[in-house]
């Protein structure tokens, strides 16, 4: 167990480095600079660049440059080039406006597909499992920004109420309508977010539930005369429900992932906007960041559901 | 599938041989597809996608395309879908194909229609090529971890490469002396290690040298090391990264986004390797003394392809939703050129006048990659044996 712990340990540090020097390498050799951003700027002469420049260690060799950049950054003292704020509390604030979003997202996700995929697999290759499995292909071939406006135009038209943004501007901030208010904005990307979880994860449990269906000892459990019920929710789902135990720490990187796209849809304050808009302005601090703490999130993701599976399944000793 | 079983294995004890199979396993794998209605509508729709990609790129390109889908028509402009357009203010070379504006004008007044045209051999060649590069990287890193698995790599084969690059890169930026003498070590650590056998070379080395034989890590950590970091990166902000950096080109894109998704074809590649390693027919043919790279392309790819095409599929199903979504971005092809989701990503300023600049686009993609993935799926299930024996 122990050696377990620290040989993974090692093993993520080892390729959390690669990843740094991977996302820099990327960043850095790319054709241009950020201080070639804006050229027709005209208060942007050759000595403000070369200042600039200097004050950013721009003009050292690049591996200097990397070490520079990782000591500011695990010190804390990396600092966003576009408005000089430090780009951890920056990354926080936006993952503050992100995280209801994501737990939304995430509750949808896991309390829907259950009862979608339960009962497609004990009705196999009936009208209601057909019909799912059309549905679930449909919500995972969507293009995210399509179903946005489809449902824009939906709820807007049909209900009338604002949803882009984080809130309407000028809503009284307390009272029934402003809880109103933000549920609405809440929830039309939660729903979007949780679309394509909801078609993937419900098509795992139909097929995890097949799988445990066709095991012998269902067979036993229905032949000894127990109700159906009793074997389908009693027997077969609590074993067909393993696999999923580890796949929670696996969500843990959609905090940053896909959001990118309805973030900037729905003009949502959150990491994957602010993602996108330091693509834009070249912001390599913020841009390196996310990058660094996206795959810490991934690597603690694996870690914890390496330890679930073992806590869960006996029979699996690392 | 089973009364096929059947005959063949009561046919076995009376003629004394197994009789061959009546059907060839295309065939009979063809049988089973064709059962599968969601996946045969998915390959029609795949085959007509195909034909009017490659008409579209005949029709709208070149110097005097028959439809071009630049046409600025201003006085034509937001025409809805199925209008006739208005013939005494266009010019003749200006009337659209069919006489008709069947899928509207933008605010530009350009066809919509000829625009999707044109778009959708954007959407297939990205697909294509970018799944074409994430598979050959895939089979390549996957084939070799699989195979050359429990090969030590010694410090000797990082060193090489190390020195190499570092002394060229010295060349190029002006230091020639630490270059040179960087490239001479390279080249030093290359034939030393490249020189000797496997085994039992490092004892016939002289003491100062079988430092490079030192056995460090086996081509499969390293292998699958690669995988883990690739995998730790949040894919479409990595994709978003690296085509917002470069200059704004079609080919980018597919190589990019074939760059950052070979990791799941690696991963399959290498577990059928390695349980094809240990088959018969492979011991067979290394006992016939063939050559490893016969061994690898001609006995195991072929054998281990049927994940990797179904993973091919999906992946190309992926790779236009990400072209569409980069193109919704802004990012991707340059401005004149039309692709689906840069009509989407227009269209969405006049989301209520002219809700077919929305509709149109997003339809053709949903359509698009449903059929893929269906299609995919269908091979999916025909070429799983545990799921055919069920059927």
């Amino acid at each position: 167990m122990l050696a377990f712990l620290g040989r993974s340990l090692i093993q993520k540090i080892i390729t959390l480095f690669f990843v740094s020097v991977i996302s820099f390498l990327i960043i850095h050799l790319a054709p241009g600079e950020p201080s070639q951003i804006d050229p027709m700027n005209p208060k942007f002469t050759q000595e403000v660049l070369e200042r600039f420049r200097k004050e950013f260690h721009l003009d050292k060799p690049l591996y200097v440059q990397y070490l520079y950049f990782y000591r500011d950054l695990l010190t804390g003292k990396s600092v966003s080039w576009k408005d000089n704020r430090p780009v951890l509390v920056k990354i926080y604030e936006r993952f503050l406006n992100s995280l209801p979003l994501f737990i939304l997202g995430t509750l949808i996700t896991w309390t829907l597909s259950f009862p979608v995929g339960i009962p497609a697999a004990i009705r196999r290759g009936g009208v209601y499992d057909r019909s799912t499995t059309f549905l679930a292909y449909l919500l995972i071939s969507i293009p995210g920004f399509f179903f946005a406006y489809m449902l824009i135009i939906f709820v807007v038209t049909r209900f009338h109420v604002p949803v882009i943004g984080m809130e309407t501007f000028g809503v009284s901030s307390k009272g029934w309508h402003f809880l109103m208010d933000r549920v609405w904005h809440l929830l039309i990307p939660s729903i979007l977010g949780a679309a394509g979880g909801i078609a993937v994860l419900s098509r795992y449990v139909r097929n995890q539930m097949l799988e445990v269906e066709n095991q012998d000892y269902v067979r036993t459990a229905r032949a000894k005369g127990l109700s159906a019920d009793q074997v389908h929710y009693k027997h077969a789902l609590r074993n067909a429900l393993l696999p999923f135990v580890t796949m929670f720490g696996l969500v843990l990187p959609g905090l940053i992932g896909g959001s990118v796209i309805i973030e900037s849809i729905f003009s949502w304050p959150g990491m994957g906007r602010m993602a996108y808009e330091a693509i834009l302005s070249r912001d390599y601090p913020v841009i390196l960041t996310v990058n660094f703490v996206s795959a810490i999130l991934v690597l603690i993701g694996t870690f914890i559901s390496d330890l679930l599976y073992m806590v869960v399944d006996p029979r699996i000793r690392l | 599938m089973m009364d096929l079983n059947e005959k063949n294995i009561s046919a076995a004890p009376e003629g004394g041989v197994l009789e061959t199979p009546k059907r060839t396993l295309l065939q009979e794998n063809w049988i089973l597809f064709r059962k599968n209605s969601l996946a045969m509508a998915g390959l029609v729709i795949f085959v007509l996608f195909f034909l009017i990609a490659v008409a579209g790129v005949f029709l709208t390109s070149g110097k005097d395309p028959i439809f071009d889908p630049a046409l600025v028509r201003l006085q034509e402009k937001l025409r809805p879908p199925l209008s006739k357009p208005n013939l005494e203010t266009l010019k003749p070379e200006e009337i659209p194909p069919f006489g008709i504006y069947l899928f509207g004008t933008d605010d530009l007044g350009r066809d919509v229609f000829v625009r999707m045209l044109q778009g959708s051999w954007v959407s297939l060649t990205v697909g294509f090529v970018a799944v074409g590069i994430a598979v050959v990287i895939g089979v390549f890193l996957g084939g070799i971890a699989g195979y050359y698995g429990n090969k030590r790599i010694r410090l000797g084969h990082l060193l090489c490469p190390i020195f190499l690059g570092v002394g060229f890169a010295g060349l190029v930026s002006g230091k020639t002396v630490v270059g040179l003498v960087l490239l001479l070590l390279g080249l030093g650590a290359g034939t030393v290690i490249g020189s000797r056998g496997d085994s039992r070379a490092s004892q016939r080395v002289p003491v100062g040298l079988s430092v490079l034989f030192l056995n460090l890590f086996s081509v499969d950590v390293l292998i699958t090391g690669l995988v883990d970091i690739m995998l730790c990166f949040p894919s479409f902000f990595l994709i978003l990264t690296v085509v917002a950096l470069l200059p704004a080109s079609i080919y980018n894109i597919m190589i990019i986004i074939g760059l950052t998704s070979w990791m799941g074809a690696t991963r399959f590649v290498r577990a059928e390797f390695l349980s094809l390693r240990e088959q018969d027919f492979v011991t067979a043919a290394r006992a016939l003394g063939l050559s490893s790279r016969r061994i690898i392309f001609r006995h195991m790819v072929p054998n281990a392809m049927a994940p990797v095409l179904v993973s091919a599929t999906i992946g190309i199903a992926t790779a236009i939703l990400t072209e569409a979504g980069l193109s919704f971005l802004g990012f991707g092809v340059p401005p004149p050129h039309a692709t689906w989701g840069n009509i989407l990503s227009n269209g969405k300023n006049f989301i209520f006048d002219a809700p077919w600049l929305t509709f149109v686009p997003g339809f053709a993609i949903l359509v698009v990659v449903l059929a893929f993935n269906l299609f995919g799926e269908g091979l999916r299930d025909v070429l799983n044996p545990k799921l055919r024996e069920r059927h």
